[in-house]
């Protein structure tokens, strides 16, 4: 079991979350975070105040999958991602220790599903 | 002869009207991405003070100023003779200068209609330079054709009480004209956008219905019987139009919403301004009904059919229902209501009806080619769209350099 962690451009989540679909990968958590990367962050004038290298605005998507769904799982994100500018993001692969259905308390690869 | 009622009344008319802009600046700004909403309520902000500024330089001059010629002419440059003696042809009772406050933020607002068509892709300075040469070029001799003295619609005998020909279907079209050329935003087809923040385009809608009694019963120029027929009927034809949407919606989607609401309501607000001191209130109530089955229509139905992106609906509301108005008043005008104005088609006169019908047409045809050459030139030597990447990442950030919402602290 993994654990994929994708970094993505906002307004790229629609497009990855229909590949995934596609992929028949449906079970992902999504939550707004901030960062940069080799994408530096813009600068901000308030009141004549600069605040330069302020973080920008990302996606981050959570998807546990079984071993034989992770390629897959890692292709869509990319079709759906990738713009080929610089920060288009990252995607991160974890091994995944343990996973329980709170509903049935099954384990492992048939609680990912 | 003074009347301090109706100065009064004028002077609290025209902070009425101001508050629309801001008003519609909310309306707008809840509608697009949360990245855009300062670039919205900033370009609503900067026509209050560059077309305010303009209006007392030149504007009121070219507007308002007697002629029978192309433009009202240069007579009232600066406000040079315009004072605080009455103007008998315009309005008898009010000083001068109380008018043309009045008409200077009707000259505000119109222009800021036009953003709904372009929100969300339009470089800052290119919008400010399109707006300055679209106030001058097409509101001000439309403005001075329909209500100036000397002005060819007006002599003709067309009717517009407050502005559905020189406001609404004239920022309309041109936001057609700019949602058109300009093209779609981009991401749009897998990423429809969901407006940012429902409440603002409610406190937006409540802001205009509000200050609508200015813009329609201030369009009386006098605190009486003509002011408050317009008020009346202004607010029976928002209610109308806001009720028939959200039936309209219940039946067709299965669910009413608040959007559907505030789009009637602005929708009914729109169709009764040219109609506002010529109808009564049975015709009100018909107007708002059926104006929100257009501009429905045109929203859910032409739009998609046709493909143009005009983001926020200014054409498919203040247009269409802008157009329905003034067919509308040429119905069911009557000079029991105001001896001044002229009976409709069902008051035994249907050649009002072609004479509003040949407005609305006057209208289309000069602001599309106008508008539209406008567009070109400042496409030319500033260029309109902002670049993708500044489009992707919001319009506030980059035009801006500010957000309107942090996600720490």
């Amino acid at each position: 079991m993994k654990l994929v962690i994708a970094i993505i451009q906002p307004f790229k989540l629609e497009e990855v979350k229909e590949e995934l679909y596609n992929s028949e990968i449906n079970l992902i958590t999504v939550t707004e975070v901030l960062g940069h990367g080799r994408q530096k962050g813009i600068t901000e004038v308030y009141r004549g105040a600069k605040e330069t290298g302020n973080l920008l605005r990302k996606v981050r998507l959570e998807i546990a999958v079984n071993d034989n769904y992770l390629e897959p799982t890692i292709r869509a994100i990319i079709k759906g991602a990738k713009t080929g500018e610089t920060g288009d993001g990252k995607i991160f692969v974890l091994d995944l220790a343990e996973c329980v259905r709170i509903r049935t308390q099954e384990r492992g690869s048939i609680a990912i599903g | 002869m003074i009347n301090s009622g109706d100065t009064a009344w004028v002077l609290i008319s025209s902070a009425l009207v101001l508050l629309m802009t801001p008003g519609l600046a909310f309306f707008y700004g809840g509608m697009v991405r949360r990245k855009n909403v300062l670039s919205v309520l900033m370009q609503c902000f900067i026509i209050m003070c560059v077309l305010s500024i303009q209006w007392v330089i030149f504007g009121y001059s070219l507007s308002f100023a007697p002629s029978k010629g192309f433009w009202g002419g240069f007579a009232w440059l600066g406000l040079n003779g315009v004072g605080f003696e009455p103007y008998a042809d315009y309005a008898g009772t009010i000083p001068h200068q109380a008018f043309m406050i009045f008409q200077a933020m009707f000259a505000v607002i119109t222009p800021a209609l036009i953003i709904g068509a372009f929100a969300e892709r339009m470089k800052f300075s290119a919008f400010l330079v399109f707006t300055l040469l679209w106030a001058t070029f097409v509101y001000d001799p439309l403005c001075h054709w329909v209500w100036g003295m000397g002005g060819w619609l007006r002599n003709m005998g067309a009717l517009d009480f407050a502005g559905g020909t020189v406001v609404h279907i004239n920022a309309g079209i041109a936001a057609l004209v700019t949602a058109i050329v300009l093209g779609r935003r981009a991401n749009l087809e897998k990423n429809v956008p969901a407006p940012h923040n429902m409440p603002f385009v409610v406190l937006g809608t409540a802001l205009l219905w509000f200050g609508w009694f200015g813009f329609n019963a201030g369009s009386a120029l006098a605190a009486n019987g003509l002011a408050v027929n317009a008020f009346v009927v202004t607010h029976t034809a928002a209610a109308s139009a806001g009720l028939s949407w959200a039936l309209i919606e219940w039946v067709r989607n299965g669910k009413p919403t608040i959007f559907g609401v505030c789009s009637g309501a602005v929708a009914g607000l729109v169709a009764i301004t040219p109609a506002a001191g010529f109808v009564s209130v049975v015709p009100a109530i018909i107007i708002g009904l059926l104006v929100s089955v257009f501009c429905f229509i045109a929203v859910t139905v032409i739009k998609p059919l046709l493909g143009y992106d005009d983001s926020l609906d200014a054409f498919g509301v203040h247009c269409v229902g802008g157009i329905w108005g003034a067919l509308a008043t040429g119905l069911f005008a009557s000079k029991l209501v105001n001896p001044a104005g002229a009976n409709g088609l069902f008051f035994g006169n249907p050649k009002q009806l072609f004479i509003q019908l040949a407005t609305v047409i006057v209208t289309i045809v000069y602001t599309v080619a106008v508008t539209l050459i406008i567009y070109k030139l400042v496409d030319l030597f500033i260029g309109v769209r902002v670049d993708e990447k500044s489009e992707v990442m919001g319009l506030d950030l980059t035009q801006h350099h500010e957000r309107a919402y942090t996600v720490l602290e």
